[in-house]
């Protein structure tokens, strides 16, 4: 049985709901090497700025049970050469780009999508607002509502009105809900989550902290059920904003639990460092298991697992749903 | 098959494959193990590494593990050898792998040595097992006419990777040990000039831990001897996507980038890289804290004669090595986790 795979990205449509995570498959061009880009939903750039940054000193990552730290610091070349030469390429193997937008200001986030209004090509924007915001003492946009709420708005309003903008939220808050809530409310057309997980490791051989930047963020699928728990929260309080989930997805099976909680796409991050094939063979898994349970449309699972069982048999005799 | 870096072609594309492991054999302190991968042993070029996923396919252990190539055969359509030692649980079950079990690596990665057009006195220095890419890069100079010189170091006489084979095809082979047990009693760098000198050498590829990297370097460039040195940065994916594995190096523009030694190394020009600045980010550095874009970066002409016939190191080349800051302190305190 072929399965309809076609997703959306609030109203864009992708061939698929696999997509890479942004920050775990930069631009997507080391990846073509293992796979076609084109083949997967869309290729989600790593986070880029307005200027080139160097990012934080080494070691910038630590193994951790099924998981790992990172503490990258969001090096990368900057939005111009982005858009001369990363964009561009991405475009030409007719794969659909995704771009990661990040700012240490509003301003900068708003410069960002007037840059991005003018390139061609931009399926959607994912906005990190996971940043210290430094003219707020370095707090993070992405945990208070109202400084989270200022950038979504910032760069919906210069941004070209038919690009989708997601805001891609930290799962380090009280309550996601409320975050998830007031992004809508200013505009955003989408909701990406779960971001990493504030961690930390220490080397018991020279008594010191693993990272040199101390802290990192904590990826892989030790963090699936946190993913979970957050996409559910916010699909069962807004049942008709999308979301991009993301966090620990490493088999098909993975990708269609975080469906069944509401999310209408799915993005591969640290599963890309184990497996650089992992999206062509979750693609597949997926399909394979949405074929098993005798699912025709992938559209179909997203958010099920909300409806009770009664509902479901009652919605369509005879199927699983 | 031509030495340049970067060249773009078919050859340059790695695989990744389910290899089945032909042998792993213990040699001394290090592990030895051969996995039969045709689509990484038909591509490979001395210098490159592979990227191995340890702990089966349930594994809590994420991140791949980066081993230089050792050797590739042509038996059972194409083997890859890679040596490692135990310093983890990774590299652990890795040991404890056996025949006909499967591996997932993927490979070639990484730009290899660049290789001299005219046959020149080449000496390769190893460190620890360091000099495991050493001698696939041995049999290519000796193909190309050049005469290899071996020095190679190590803690003890276990720990030495390949002396038997050094000695055997080396034109000639120096070995030390800092407990004495193998050859001279001290390091690579005590007896470095020594060997130099003696072997006229024009050009020299080093491997081994980052230090000794660094003072081959240093005294290279006092005799301005060209150095190619294959940096062992830990990484995480091995692929070039993940910015875990950079280290300060000056671009052919004079301009210093936080360079990830998966794709754009682990073969770099040693005078290019920033030494003094490993595991920190050079204030000059492109992005880095407090930089601003200068309006016009002016590569600077390389002061440096370039070595009798030895290729321009692709995107390396031209620039002269901004002097280092002396900042010795973390660089010279970091330690690498067992994995």
């Amino acid at each position: 049985m072929a399965v309809d795979l076609r997703s959306r990205l609030a109203h864009v449509e992708l061939p698929n709901p696999i997509l890479t995570a942004s920050g775990c498959a930069g631009a997507g061009r080391e990846l073509s090497q293992f796979f076609d880009v084109a083949r997967i939903g869309a290729v989600v750039t790593k986070s880029v700025m307005l200027a080139p940054r160097s990012g934080r000193p080494t070691p910038r990552m630590a193994e951790t049970p099924s998981g790992m730290l990172n503490s990258i610091g969001l090096q990368g070349p900057g939005i111009d050469a982005f858009l001369r030469r990363d964009l561009p390429w991405l475009l030409s193997r007719g794969a659909r780009a995704v771009v990661s937008i990040a700012g240490s200001t509003v301003g900068e986030y708003a410069e960002l999508a007037a840059r991005l209004s003018d390139a061609a090509g931009v399926t959607a924007v994912e906005v990190n607002i996971s940043c210290p915001n430094v003219e707020d003492r370095g707090q993070v946009f992405a945990c208070d509502p109202g400084a989270a709420a200022a950038v979504i708005e910032a760069v919906r309003a210069r941004i070209r009105y038919d690009i989708p903008v997601f805001a891609k939220l930290s799962p380090d808050v009280t309550d996601i809900v409320a975050i998830a809530g007031s992004c809508v409310a200013a505009g955003a057309d989408g909701l990406s989550m779960i971001n990493t997980l504030l961690g930390m490791a220490i080397d018991t051989t020279t008594l010191r902290p693993v990272l040199a930047g101390v802290t990192g963020g904590l990826s892989g699928p030790a963090i699936k059920p946190v993913a979970v728990r957050c996409i559910w929260q916010v699909h069962e309080a807004l049942p008709d904003i999308p979301i991009i989930g993301m966090g620990g997805v490493r088999t098909g099976l993975d990708a269609l639990e975080l469906m069944l909680a509401g999310a209408s796409t799915v993005s591969v991050g640290t599963a890309i460092f184990h497996d650089p094939s992992a999206c062509p063979r979750i693609l597949r898994e997926l399909e394979e298991e949405l074929a098993s349970r005798g699912i025709e449309r992938a559209a179909d699972v997203v958010g099920l697992a909300h409806e009770s069982h009664q509902a479901a048999i009652h919605r369509r005799p005879g199927s699983v749903l | 098959m031509t030495g340049g870096r970067g060249e773009p072609g078919a050859a340059l594309v790695p695989a990744q494959v389910k290899g089945t492991v032909l042998t792993v054999r213990r040699v001394d302190a290090y592990s030895a193990m051969t996995v039969i991968a045709p689509g990484v042993a038909a591509r490979f070029r001395p210098g490159q590494f592979v990227a191995v996923a340890v702990g089966g396919p349930q594994t809590s252990m994420l991140l791949r593990r980066a081993f230089s190539i050792h050797e590739v055969r042509p038996d059972h359509g194409g083997t890859v050898e890679f040596v490692f030692a135990v310093a983890g649980p990774g590299t652990q079950w890795l040991s404890e792998r056996r025949t006909r079990d499967t591996l997932d690596l993927a490979g070639p990665l990484g730009r290899p040595f660049p290789l001299p057009r005219d046959p020149v006195n080449a000496l390769l220095v190893g460190g620890g097992y360091g000099s495991a890419p050493l001698f696939a890069l041995a049999d290519k100079l000796r193909g190309r006419g050049c005469a290899v010189d071996f020095l190679l170091g190590a803690a003890s006489a276990d720990r030495v990777f390949g002396a038997l084979t050094a000695r055997r095809s080396g034109r000639t082979a120096v070995i030390t040990t800092e407990d004495g047990s193998m050859g001279a009693r001290g390091q690579v760098t005590d007896v470095l000039a020594q060997v130099i000198h003696e072997g006229r050498t024009d050009v020299i590829y080093a491997c081994g831990p980052m230090g000794m990297l660094r003072a081959v370097t240093t005294l290279a460039s006092r005799y301005d001897i060209p150095v190619q040195v294959l940096v062992e940065e830990s990484m995480a994916c091995g692929t070039g996507v993940c910015m875990t594995c950079v280290l300060p190096v000056v671009g052919e523009d004079g301009v210093t980038r936080m360079t990830r030694s998966c794709v754009d190394g682990p073969v770099f020009r040693g005078d290019l890289v920033r030494w003094d600045d490993v595991g920190t980010i050079p204030f000059d550095a492109l992005g880095a804290p407090g930089w601003k874009p200068r309006p016009q970066a002016k590569p600077r002409p390389s002061a440096r004669p370039q070595p009798p016939g030895m290729q321009p190191a692709g995107k390396q080349a031209g620039g002269k090595p901004q002097p280092g800051r002396a900042r010795a302190g973390p660089a010279a305190g970091r330690s690498r986790r067992g994995r």
